[in-house]
């Protein structure tokens, strides 16, 4: 490559031609280079703009479109005279995108300069975000002021990931009053999220925060909550709305409309003063429930913005119970209110006839024990009717004995004790309607005769919710016709108005016979005109019917007295009362145990006359009696 | 036209300039006024300040066109010592802009010596390859590659990694349309090869994770991969015909980054579809082949490989710009040469083509 110039000019000339062909071979290759390079690029264009388009385009399509949830506002639940129970206002909430946060704590505590944030929201919002990982964005406090919302904005740069909502927030007016029967909402769990998948309906709940948890928010969810709608909208990178591109609205939940009377239900509830106890009141005619009453109750409120761990602990911790539905998932001996049904049984079976007497000594004796009578000496003779009134024990043990076990289980199993009734709330307790059937399954042990003994007293192994004794007395009341009892009267389209009546199922005629169901409700009448409800029922302007019981909570040793002012407090019996009214067209039928209050005439039987005497003359009861009667 | 006057002032105008690549050029900037009106959402400042560069780079371009290239061989040395002084100025007292070294404060105005390095290490090595036309060793090539790489290296520091490859790219078309043995190009690259995990080492974080994203964006799509996938979507949703000119909805959205620069291909493929960026690749390739035909018939060795360096480098600008759109090139800050908005690349670019066509008109005057 190296040539010596100043020798040969010739050789220069040559070579400058020879360099100048080298140059343009190597010119040519750079263009080679060139096209081919350009090449490869129509090639990428081609394979972006042709055949990769569709999948591009879809891209970018979704870029450019978000699909907003619209959502439904939840139905609203009203009693039979349009009084709410649960219904929606719109809130501003102060929410926080957990995915968007480094440090939560330093950004809550950087919030709470702005913001008032009380230590109960932050476990509330702790709680949440334990409960629903990476779903969305979760509310640290609700209900802001305009100034807090005002305070925010002006420092809104300082916090990104957390957001003003506007929210539509459930409210339960009526608070504990209803908590049992209405339930309540809350956030969304993952177990719930796995439930609308697996049921196909997750995706009307895009968007939804809240499910209904309990009581009729639960049962009736899919009619509540109405159907979500969408909003496409043009969207730019940074995820701001540009413009709406469609929108199909969504469509209100479904109102519900109860058979339940507000007021009647407060009167059964202020009626229990300070005791602890249930009530259900069930119109015998249609199985519509006019009340259902658990006290002590809560206030679902705390639940719908997820409670926060404190007040759930005092919940759940307390001796009250107050989160256990005593109406409906509490199971009581019936006491004496087992009576007349045991009557009924003795009648249909051909065991007894009305007429038939026996001498009460005070006592029987069963296999070497002594079954005692409530009245020392005994009633004296008794028949049917004397039994039922003055609620002869004697009467019963004989008559247990005689039925036997089986025969006494079929016959209550007609009447729906030991089964669901098949209200529309969730969570209903069976009871336990003992059989030998029952115990071999239970204890894997052989029934004893005596055991049936005591079961005729409506003691023993007995215990129904008092929804069954209710549900069984409403029977009684509408001559052997029984409903299944029902909390909603009629779902109603908030549009077109339609109603859809929540029927119940076919009514049921049990095989009884009339004279036989005359005679039980004579004798029921009796009771309140004459016999153990007299007291409680006295001066009433309707004749009522009725029946008191008393059951043990602890077991009393033979031979040993009962003193009610000996016993602690939690162990004394609960008091119950059963009655219809009025007694020639019952109206209303119910069921109530006071727990722990003693004797059932003194301490049940009065709640139920307030709630009949409410009912049926729309008294009021006194103010300043309420609350008092368990002194009497 | 027959007016004297306005004939002799249409010879003085367009004496040295080459009409063929003046059409192209105009046609290529057209082009990016139209997409910088949809990609700025018609906004009439951006316009008009691109419309401004235009003129002043014409103006530009015309002035280089006059410059006869003995001059210019004569500026060569100056002006690489110049540039390499400033550039270890930027290393020195360089302000920092967006994380990275580039300007240099001169009290009256900031100015990007690496832009000038664009012009003068061709510049620079044409003339030194042509002082040693004759006696062309080994040895020659070597202080060639020094020269290249001591302004890249500087360059590379600031880090300004597309102005460094462009740089690269110009004095490697040099050095290889100088004569540079085979052996040595495919010695080199079998080096180059073996040296990519010591490079990588040498890379900055965030070169390394363009390069990364380039291999699979969908790793970070929020991330350094946003870019790629968005502009790869922009292209591909472009289909045959485009959506139209101002109907893009990954650019109208916001979607595309830096769409009136470095990104502004993704907007053109997105409205104008494949038809589109087929005929842009036309356009640019007859610009290219133009440019070849020129370098083909410059009369010296520094002219030829001058004009065959811009001619090269240009068409790299084009390639590296829109390769790391359609998403087979990393993203390096390379603009789509007279197409994206900014004033310096593209009086940078006119001046490259003000020399090309100076080559071409001034080679019968250097003849005669």
């Amino acid at each position: 490559m190296s040539f010596d110039l100043s020798i040969n000019p010739g050789v220069e000339l040559r070579n400058a031609q020879l360099e100048l062909q080298q140059f343009r071979r190597r010119l040519a290759i750079a263009a080679g280079f060139v096209l081919i390079m350009f090449l490869l690029l129509a090639c990428r264009f081609f394979y972006l703009q042709v055949v990769k388009h569709g999948e591009l385009y879809t891209l970018a399509e979704a870029n450019r479109i978000s699909i907003v949830p619209v959502l439904p506002n939840r139905g609203i639940i009203v009693d039979r005279n349009g009084v709410a129970l649960a219904h929606n206002y719109s809130a501003y909430t102060l929410e926080i995108q957990p995915a968007k946060i480094d440090n939560l704590e330093s950004l809550i505590d950087e919030l709470a300069t702005v913001v008032e944030i009380a230590p109960r929201d932050r476990r509330r919002f702790r709680r949440l975000l334990e409960e629903s990982k990476s779903i969305g964005s979760l509310p640290i406090r609700t209900r802001l002021s305009d100034e807090e919302i005002a305070r925010f904005a002006a420092n809104r740069y300082r916090f990104p990931g957390v957001e003003i909502n506007a929210r539509l927030f459930r409210q339960y007016p009526q608070g504990e009053l209803f908590s049992h029967v209405v339930g309540h909402i809350g956030r969304i769990n993952q177990r719930e999220v796995e439930q609308l998948e697996a049921d196909g309906i997750f995706a009307n709940y895009r968007g939804t925060d809240y499910i209904g948890k309990t009581g009729l928010e639960h049962n009736y969810e899919r009619y509540l909550h109405g159907t979500t709608g969408v909003e496409e909208v043009e969207v730019d990178s940074g995820g701001r709305p540009v413009r709406t591109l469609s929108r199909s609205s969504p469509v209100s939940g479904n109102n519900l409309v109860l058979n339940l009377d507000a007021r009647l239900q407060e009167v059964a509830y202020q009626a229990f003063g300070e005791r602890r106890g249930a009530l259900v009141a069930i119109d015998p005619a249609t199985g519509g429930v006019l009340a259902f009453v658990s006290k002590p109750g809560f206030d679902p409120n705390h639940f719908v913005d997820g409670i926060d761990p404190q007040n759930w602990d005092e919940l759940n911790s307390s001796p009250d119970l107050p989160m256990v539905n005593r109406a409906l998932a509490g199971t009581y001996p019936p006491g004496s209110t087992f009576k007349p049904f045991m009557a009924l049984a003795a009648l249909t079976y051909g065991r007894r006839t009305p007429q038939q007497a026996i001498s009460d000594p005070g006592h029987f004796n069963f296999g070497g024990h002594v079954f005692r009578d409530d009245k020392a000496g005994g009633h004296g003779m008794v028949d049917m009717y004397k039994s039922i009134v003055v609620s002869c024990d004697t009467y019963y043990y004989v008559l247990a004995n005689d039925l036997g076990i089986d025969a006494i289980a079929r016959f209550m199993g007609t009447l729906g004790f030991g089964s669901r009734s098949g209200i529309d709330i969730a969570g209903e307790s069976a009871g336990i309607l003992p059989s030998q059937e029952w115990k071999l399954k239970r204890f894997k042990q052989k029934w004893f005769a005596g055991e049936t003994i005591s079961v005729g007293i409506g003691q023993g192994y007995n215990a129904y919710t008092p929804l069954q004794l209710a549900q069984a007395i409403a029977t009684i009341a509408n001559d052997g016709v029984t409903y299944r009892p029902h909390i909603v009267n009629y779902i109603e389209d908030i549009r077109t108005r339609d109603r859809a009546m929540v029927e119940p199922r076919p009514p049921r005629t049990l095989d009884l016979k009339p004279e036989h169901l005359a005679v039980i409700q004579q004798a029921l009448v009796g009771v309140n005109k004459e016999g153990t409800g007299a007291r409680a029922f006295a001066g009433a302007e309707y004749v009522s019917a009725g029946k008191t019981g008393t059951a043990q909570v602890i077991g009393i040793k033979q031979g040993e007295k009962y003193l009610e002012s000996r016993v602690q407090e939690r162990h004394r019996d609960h008091a119950l009362f059963i009655a219809y009214a009025p007694a020639d067209a019952p109206k209303i039928a119910l069921a109530v145990v006071v727990e722990n209050s003693g004797f059932g005439a003194r301490h049940a039987a009065p709640v139920a006359r307030k709630v009949l005497d409410y009912y049926l003359l729309g008294k009021l009861p006194v103010p300043q009696k309420l609350g008092k009667d368990d002194d009497e | 036209m027959n007016n004297p006057v306005i004939r002799r002032i249409e010879y003085y105008l367009m004496r040295h300039v080459d009409g063929a690549l003046l059409g192209l050029v105009l046609a290529l900037m057209l082009v990016g006024l139209l997409v910088m009106a949809s990609a700025s959402n018609a906004s009439a400042a951006r316009i008009t300040a691109q419309f401004v560069n235009v003129l002043i780079a014409l103006g530009v371009l015309w002035a280089f066109a006059n410059i006869p290239p003995h001059y210019l061989v004569r500026l060569a040395f100056p002006l690489y010592v110049l540039g390499m002084l400033l550039l270890v100025g930027v290393a020195l007292f360089g302000d920092v802009v967006n994380g990275a070294r580039r300007w240099l404060d001169l009290g009256v105005t900031r100015i990007q010596p690496s832009e000038l390095m664009k012009i003068a290490v061709p510049l620079a090595l044409a003339w030194y390859f042509d002082r040693h036309e004759a006696t062309l060793r080994l040895s020659n090539y070597a202080i060639g590659a020094v020269m290249l790489l001591i302004p890249v290296v500087l360059i590379a520091r600031q880090p300004d990694l597309g102005t460094s490859v462009l740089i690269v790219a110009s004095g490697f078309f040099v050095l290889f349309l100088a004569g540079l043995s085979w052996r040595v190009i495919l010695g080199l690259a079998a080096a180059g090869a073996a040296a990519a995990p010591f490079a990588w080492s040498a890379l900055h974080d965030y070169q390394r994770q363009r390069i990364l994203t380039l291999l699979d964006p969908a790793q970070d799509p929020l991330g350094s991969g946003y870019h790629t996938i968005q502009s790869t979507i922009a292209v591909g949703s472009g289909g045959w015909f485009g959506k139209g000119w101002m109907h893009g909805s990954q650019t109208h959205l916001d979607f595309i980054p830096e769409r009136t620069t470095d990104f502004i291909f993704a907007v053109y493929a997105e409205e104008f579809g494949l038809l589109g960026s087929v005929v842009l690749l036309a356009l640019f390739l007859l610009v290219i082949g133009r440019g070849i035909l020129i370098t083909a018939n410059a009369p010296t060795m520094f002219t030829r490989l001058l004009a065959g360096a811009i001619t090269l480098t240009f068409f790299t600008y084009a390639f590296v710009n829109m390769g790391m759109v359609s998403g087979i090139l990393p993203v390096v800050g390379v603009p789509l040469p007279l197409v994206s908005y900014g004033g310096s690349s593209l009086v940078s670019i006119c001046i490259g083509f003000g020399i090309l066509m100076s080559i071409h008109s001034h080679k019968k005057l250097v003849q005669t």
